[in-house]
Formats: C-alpha cells, sequence, structure tokens
C-alpha cells in the first residue's frame, strides 16, 4: 500500500495531466484514427527537441531556455537552404550540417553567459532567448535587403527590406518523414525514419551518459563545488552542456519544421523553449532531474492534451476558442505546478529530517 | 629517523592584512597519527588550505614558508597538484554527491573506463566507464576499511557516519596515498561509529599511511594520536609526543587567551536570577551546519545570557530556529505564552528582536538607506512610522527625525541617513543593525556574532552598546565564537556541544571548564561548581 502511494507521489505530474488528457478525449469525442494520427505526427515532430533538453538538465543547468537558440541555428540554415533551393534528403543533411557549426557558436556564447550566471540558468537563459530573437528580427527583418544584398523573391516582401513572414519549404517538407512512411489504417502514417531517428538519439543519450564525459556532466549537475574540488572542469564541462543541446536542438528543430512544411519566419522559435520545457515537466521531470522515459511519455501527454482540447472546449463550453485558450493556460500552468512541487519536497525534506531526529 | 613524510616550514599567511598564520611548522612522520586541535579561528582551516593547494589561498596572495613531501620542496598550486603527491583530504563537510552510487562517488573522476568507437574520434573523455571494475576497486578499499555496505547503494540513503568512510575510501583507493588529512571527522558520528572509526584510521597507520587528524574531541586525540600539534591564535603554542600532555593541559592551551585585553565591561547592575522570562524546551532547528537537536534552556530577565560553542554545534541556530528563520520544532514560552515557531512575524510582534550574524545577508537591505534600515522591522511588524489612514504611506519626516537621533545614539560614522547602507564599514553596519533592533523596543533581544568582521575598536564599542541595551532593561541572549567576547559582557554563559547544552558557567570560570565542555564533557566531568 506505502509503495503504491509513493509510486503515485513520485509520478503526481504526470498522473494528473494523464487524468485530464482522458478528461480531453472522453468529452472531444474524435475518431480514434484521427486522433491517432494528430498524435503520432505531433510526437515525431517534436520528440528529439524535448530530448535535446535532457543534457543541460543533468549537467545543472536547469530546464534551459537555452534551446531557443539553437532552434534559431536550426532556422538560419532552412532560410540559406531554402534560397539556395537544395531538395530533398541529401539537401535536408547539408541543412543539417550548416546548422551545426552556427549552432556550436550560440551554444559556446550562450554556455559563457550561463557560466558568469550561476544558479539563475532558467531566467538568465530565458532573456537570453528574447534578445536573441531580437538580433534574429534585426538582421532578417532589417539587414536582409538593406546591408545584405538578398534578392530572392520567394524569401522577399515585396514591398520593402526583410524576409515574409511565412515561407514555404516545400523543397525540404517531409525530406526526412517522408522517406519510410507506414500506412496504417486510413489516416495514420507513421514516418518510420523519424522515429527512427528519435529512437537514435535516445540511444545516444543513454549511452552518453555511460561514459566519462557524461559522467562529469551528472557530478556537476549535483553539485559544482564537490565536483570542482574532485578536479572536474566546471565552467568547461557547462559550456560543452550547452553546446549539445543547442546542436541537438538546431537539428530537432529542422526535424520539427520538415514535418510542418513551412517555415513561420518569426515566431516558429518562440514556444521551442516554453513548449519542450513544459512537455518535460508533464513527464515527471523536475529542475534538475530528467530521464528519457520522462521526455518521451511528456511529449506525448502533452500533445494529446493539444490534439484534444480545442474540440473538448467546443463539446464543454461551446467554443473551440475557449479550449484553446485552455491549453495554453494547462502548459503553463503546468510549469507552475510543477516547479510549486519541486519546492514543496525539498521543504518536506527537511520536515522529515526534523521529525528524523526527533524519533532517534 | 628516516625523512618526515610531511614538513611544513615556518608557514605564514594573511588575509588583507590580517594575519591568520603566524610562523607555523608542522613535521608528520611516516605511519604517524598526528592530532592537530585549536579553537574556532585559530587557523587550522587555513594550515590544510596551504597544504592543499587551495584557490583561496592562491588567489589572495599565496603564502610564506615551505612545504616538503618526503624532504622534497613542493609548491602546490592547486588541490590536482596535492592529490597527485599524494595527499589526500577528507573535508569537514561532506564532499559526497548525494544521487551517486558508493562507487561511483569513490571513483569519481578517477573513473576507469574502456574505449568504444566514439572515444577513438572525439577522445579519452568519451570512454565508456568500465563499471565492473570501478565496483572491484572501491569493494577492496571498503573491505580494508571493514565495511560491509553494498558498493552500488546510493549515498543518499546512508546514515551520517558511514558517510565518512565512505569519503575515507576514496582517499585509500588513490594508490599513491601517503598522508590522509581528516578535518574533524568525528563531529558527526556517535559514538559507537566514532569508535570503529578511530580503529580503521590506526589500522592505516600500521599500514603505513600517515594521519592528520583534526579534532575538537580531546579523548579522541588522547586515544589514537602519536604526536599532538596545539595552535591558537595562529600561532603554534605547543607542540609533542602525545605522552607529554593530559586533557586539561591541551583544553587550556586551546582556549587560554589573552583575556586581560578584553576586560570585563563594568555593568552597573546586577540582574535578578529569579525570573524566567524565556523558557525553551526541546527545540530542534533544522539549520544546515548549525542544527538544534532538542536544547532545554531558561533565560532570566535582565541577564545577558551568552551562547558558545564551536563552529558546526548549533549555538547559531538557536535565535534563528526561536525567530522562525529555519525550520524548528519544540516549545518555547515568552513571558509564560507560547511563541509559534516558524512564524518569523508573530515572534516579532511578540517583542523578540534579532541581530542577524548574516548582517549582509539576512540582517540588512544593503542597497537601501541608512534610515529605512533602521525602520524596515518596526514598519513591517508594528505599523510605526506609517502616516495615519488606509493608505499605510511611510512617515517619511518621522522616520528621518529617528534615524539621525539614532544615528547619534548609536555613533554611526556616515554621511547622513540617506547613505547607502553598503558603503559603509562592517562595524557600523553593525550599529545600523543594533539601532534596527532597539527601533522595535524589544524586551529580549537576540545578538548573534554581532562583531564578527569588524575591527578591535568597533567591536568595544558594539559590545558596549549591547551592554547599554541591557541596562535599559533589554533581556539579551548573546551569540558568539569569541569566548573571550562572552566572558567580558554575560552573566551566564550557556555552551553547546553537538546541537544541545553541553552546560552553563559563570564568566569567570577557568579556561580549562570552558575548554572540556566545548570538546564534548559533561558539567560533573569538568568540576564545575
Amino acid at each position: 500500500m506505502n509503495q503504491v502511494k509513493r509510486l503515485v507521489a513520485r509520478n503526481a505530474v504526470p498522473l494528473l495531466f494523464a487524468v485530464v488528457c482522458l478528461l480531453g478525449v472522453y468529452f472531444a469525442k474524435m475518431p480514434g484514427q484521427f486522433l491517432l494520427m494528430e498524435i503520432v505526427n505531433r510526437v515525431a515532430r517534436n520528440s528529439f527537441l524535448v530530448l535535446s533538453l535532457i543534457i543541460p538538465v543533468a549537467a545543472g543547468m536547469g530546464l534551459n531556455f537555452g534551446i531557443v537558440l539553437g532552434a534559431l541555428a536550426g532556422q538560419i540554415a532552412l532560410i540559406l537552404a531554402t534560397h539556395w533551393e537544395w531538395a530533398g534528403t541529401g539537401g535536408f543533411l547539408l541543412t543539417a550540417l550548416m546548422a551545426t557549426p552556427l549552432a556550436v557558436l550560440f551554444g559556446f556564447l550562450a554556455g559563457t553567459l550561463l557560466n558568469k550566471a550561476k544558479g539563475r540558468e532558467m531566467i538568465t537563459g530565458m532573456v537570453m532567448g528574447f534578445f536573441a530573437n531580437g538580433l534574429y528580427q534585426f538582421v532578417f527583418l532589417f539587414l536582409v535587403g538593406t546591408l545584405i544584398p538578398f534578392d530572392n523573391p520567394r524569401l522577399r516582401i515585396s514591398t520593402g527590406p526583410g524576409l515574409r513572414n511565412t515561407i514555404d519549404l516545400f523543397r525540404l517538407k517531409g525530406a526526412l518523414d517522408g522517406l519510410w512512411q507506414i500506412q496504417a489504417g486510413l489516416f495514420v502514417r507513421i514516418p518510420v525514419v523519424t522515429f527512427l531517428v528519435i529512437a537514435a538519439l535516445a540511444v545516444a543519450i543513454w549511452a552518453f551518459f555511460r561514459t566519462k564525459l557524461g559522467q562529469e556532466f551528472r557530478a556537476i549537475g549535483q553539485d559544482r563545488h564537490i565536483a570542482g574540488v574532485a578536479g572536474i572542469n566546471v565552467d568547461r564541462n557547462r559550456i560543452l552542456a550547452i553546446i549539445f543541446s543547442t546542436v541537438l536542438a538546431a537539428w530537432g528543430q529542422l526535424i520539427f519544421l520538415q514535418n510542418i512544411g513551412t517555415l513561420n519566419t518569426y515566431n516558429s522559435h518562440e514556444q521551442v523553449g516554453t513548449f519542450a520545457i513544459a512537455a518535460l515537466l508533464i513527464g515527471g521531470a523536475s529542475v534538475t532531474k530528467a530521464t528519457i522515459a520522462q521526455a518521451l511519455t511528456g511529449t506525448l501527454l502533452f500533445h494529446l492534451l493539444f490534439a484534444v482540447s480545442p474540440r473538448a472546449g467546443q463539446t464543454i463550453f461551446g467554443s473551440a476558442q475557449v479550449g484553446e485558450y485552455f491549453r495554453v493556460f494547462v502548459a503553463y500552468g503546468i510549469i507552475a505546478i510543477s516547479l510549486a512541487l519541486h519546492a514543496w519536497q525539498t521543504r518536506s525534506a527537511a520536515k522529515a529530517r526534523l521529525e528524523e531526529d526527533a524519533s532517534a | 629517523m628516516s625523512v618526515p613524510v610531511l614538513e611544513m616550514k615556518e608557514i605564514s599567511k594573511s588575509f588583507y592584512g590580517t594575519q591568520v598564520l603566524k610562523n607555523v611548522s608542522l613535521t608528520v612522520g611516516k605511519g604517524e597519527i598526528h592530532c592537530l586541535v585549536g579553537e574556532n579561528g585559530a587557523g587550522k582551516s587555513t594550515l590544510m588550505n596551504i597544504l592543499f593547494g587551495m584557490p583561496v589561498i592562491i588567489n589572495t596572495g599565496g603564502f610564506e614558508g615551505s612545504i616538503f613531501i618526503n624532504g622534497e620542496q613542493m609548491a602546490f598550486d592547486s588541490p590536482r597538484a596535492a592529490i597527485d603527491a599524494g595527499i589526500g583530504m577528507v573535508h569537514q563537510e561532506f564532499m559526497l554527491l548525494p544521487g551517486f552510487s558508493v562507487t561511483e562517488n569513490v571513483k569519481l573522476n578517477r573513473e576507469v573506463t574502456k574505449r568504444n568507437l566514439f572515444s577513438a574520434v572525439f577522445g579519452k573523455k568519451m570512454e565508456t566507464l568500465n563499471r565492473r571494475q570501478m565496483a572491484q576497486d572501491t569493494r577492496s578499499a571498503l573491505d580494508r576499511l571493514g565495511m560491509s555496505i553494498d558498493e552500488w547503494v546510493p549515498v543518499a540513503g546512508l546514515p551520517v557516519g558511514y558517510l565518512q568512510f565512505v569519503e575515507i575510501a576514496r582517499e585509500i583507493d588513490k594508490e599513491n596515498l601517503q598522508l590522509l588529512v581528516l578535518d574533524e571527522p568525528t563531529a558527526v558520528l556517535t559514538e559507537s561509529e566514532a569508535e570503529q572509526f578511530l580503529g580503521v584510521i590506526q589500522r592505516l597507520a600500521r599500514s603505513g599511511i600517515s594521519i592528520l587528524f583534526i579534532t575538537h574531541r580531546l579523548d579522541e586525540v588522547m586515544a589514537v594520536a602519536d604526536r599532538i600539534t596545539i595552535l591558537k591564535d595562529g600561532e603554534l603554542v605547543s607542540s609533542g609526543p602525545r605522552e607529554d600532555y593530559t586533557i586539561s593541559q591541551i583544553a587550556e592551551l586551546m582556549v587560554g587567551r589573552k583575556i586581560d585585553t578584553q576586560a570585563r565591561k563594568q555593568r552597573s547592575s546586577s540582574p535578578a536570577k529569579q525570573e524566567v522570562v524565556l523558557e525553551i524546551r526541546d527545540l530542534r532547528v533544522d539549520m544546515p551546519g548549525e542544527r538544534l537537536r532538542g536544547i532545554d534552556l531558561d533565560v532570566y530577565r535582565g541577564e545577558i545570557l551568552g551562547i558558545g560553542g564551536l563552529a558546526g554545534h548549533g549555538k547559531v541556530g538557536l535565535a534563528n530556529g526561536i525567530m522562525g528563520l529555519y525550520p524548528s520544532q519544540g516549545r518555547v514560552l515568552y513571558e509564560g505564552q507560547e511563541v509559534p515557531l516558524n512564524d518569523t512575524k508573530a515572534a516579532l510582534r511578540m517583542g523578540l528582536a534579532f541581530v542577524s550574524e548574516d548582517r549582509r545577508g539576512v540582517g540588512l537591505v544593503l542597497e537601501d538607506t541608512i534610515a529605512n534600515n533602521i525602520v524596515l522591522t518596526s514598519m513591517q511588524s508594528q505599523d510605526k512610522f506609517l502616516k495615519p489612514g488606509l493608505l499605510k504611506l511611510k512617515d517619511e519626516r518621522k522616520i528621518r527625525e529617528h534615524a539621525l537621533e539614532s544615528i547619534e545614539k548609536f555613533d554611526i560614522r556616515c554621511t547622513g541617513p540617506e547613505q547607502i547602507v553598503r558603503r559603509l564599514s562592517g562595524g557600523n553596519q553593525q550599529k545600523v543593525c543594533l539601532a534596527r533592533a532597539f527601533t522595535q523596543e524589544p524586551k529580549l533581544l537576540f545578538v548573534s556574532e554581532p562583531t564578527r568582521g569588524i575591527d578591535v575598536g568597533a567591536k568595544s564599542r558594539v559590545l558596549e552598546l549591547i551592554v547599554q541595551l541591557n541596562e535599559m532593561g533589554v533581556t539579551v541572549v548573546f551569540t558568539s565564537s569569541e569566548l573571550a567576547e562572552l566572558r567580558s559582557i554575560a552573566d551566564r554563559i550557556a555552551i553547546v556541544y553537538e546541537g544541545r547544552l553541553a552546560g552553563i558557567l559563570p564568566p569567570d570560570a577557568p579556561d580549562v571548564q570552558y575548554g572540556l565542555l566545548m570538546a564534548g564533557k559533561s558539567l560533573e566531568e569538568v568540576g564545575a561548581r
């Protein structure tokens, strides 16, 4: 009995969320096939991004909004790829290759900054994301077409400098998903290669934490001071962790966008951080601990909610809009609840220590 | 005699102009257990930090003197260098990662690895951990210590006593270990664990590893030491084979300090020791590093009660717990009324005031003005200095008047009440804290470490102020690490040991009794009146 209780307590967040999702499924009354299609599609699209968060969490850098920078690197590469009209799987791989050095550079800068803000990585990372967004807009909305000669009518706004609001990625759409799809039922098509890539990343992360470097990351994540005394180069490893994460996020964003097929030039990256973090937290991860299973469960639940909430809103409140609001509310609410739960658990641990003392 | 394993010669060190070590020399022979004893601030930790090449030392201008290992002069510029030379250290606070298993901790940053496909490309860091070999090494280290625990148990669940052994296992797993430094390792152990522990270090010494053992428990010193070195105020006061000392001699050498320089402050009235104003029963406080494990204490009306004890034994936890700054349990009665625990505002409302030992962190709003700092607590908890009305606006004029008055009364050296507190010297900051406590018109005042980090002149002024407050009818509970200071103004001095009350002594009790109480002896053993 006690064991069941502990299991429930430990997984309170994912369980709570699963209940909300089931209610949503019940009220949405969506056809099973259709729902399944949505879920498969969304999970394939987003898992890679969520997984890219695990390494910095394990290295003690919190739920890092730095992945927004990685997403930006991916998008910059994608814009160029579209300009040069790269196409197909080869073009996709080339784009990923081009995104990598950019992501490494961004990661290095972000890591250096975060080393100066130890213990406050989350908020620093968030503001850093805003700042990078500003720079990105400055370059692509203002410099392109003025300082940077760029004259591609399919990308440029026709009336002035800057890139179009949405860019059609038709040459790269489905570059990965389309390689090999299995038709299951009427609607559901499973992008096998994408899932294989996700599986490969999961295995790679698992294996990574069994290497010397992975062990160092985990040690730093638990206690920077102790790791430092043991002779581990804390600052350097923290920068490496962020670089890993931005590179993975860049690739993750490419996978995400080839699935969608259009690039929302000025918005696509904005919610990458928040959504990935929400998904991870929903899976039961905390600011200091995240596992691959948590990332994957979280992604699944998060997207289940996203898929059903407009319909559920329609049946319950008579308006899909309300459902839309509701899911945003839930997504941010979950972040707040998880963080509060984490703080509360830390406090009750202190209390338990006192009581243990009293009984001793 | 063979060449000593460690020789430190004429070591001197100062931090920002304050000399903390003066010409200290220390020699440790092979297989010797050398005990280093001394009060807080005697310089033991600094000496060990120097030996270990800690960044604190390097970044503050290095040190004078020389270190020889096996007769060879060494210059350690990082802990790494010291480790490579065969010095191991078990720190006072545990250097273990709670989420790692015993093996992972023992092998931290010394993991055994094997090559794989990726390491061929990306280098050694990507090699896979050889977990089986790591576990085997750990097992054999644990066996040498006589420990039966499983090598894959996470450290988080282990009893505190075991952690010490895991730390030692980590050190002896290093093949080149010659000298093991143990910084107060038994402070957290129970009696039986401590006994087992002492057995282990004796066994290690017999196997040829030299041990430098820092402790406050004098009976342990007598039990295991081959040689003893006593430090006081950064100077070596005595060193020799154990046979030359008795426990009370060591205690006296440790604490006997220049009492005469801090003459007892004159008190015009002496308190009537009848009426209990604060009754503390079984108080437990979970303050990290300063835990109280159940203390009973009565405070009499009008007295200055001193609270002393060595660092880490919980003396600062008392005031912090009663004032609700750290989670606490137990019963506290003030004037016969129950003080709600874990509720700072309630404690303030009952007329208790607190001058925190953490002046810059808890005590002051550093970026705010002197005036605002002085009235802050009264304004928040007693609604003073506010204009009448619903909005509770600040009454700036009243605040300013009061601040000017306090600046004069407390002799705060500043450019005016609008000066930012951060810019004041430590002593003047402390006076602002006292002024704020005084503004609350408390009937009972907790003052913790009020003279820490301030210069000598300001120190004596701060002590005088405390006495003055007391003479105006405020009961004072005064916590300090400096025994001499406690003895100069307190009426009674309670010594805290391992989170419990060791005993209460009058300020004129002999040094030996204080030394022994702080080292864990009971009042009866000490032979106090």
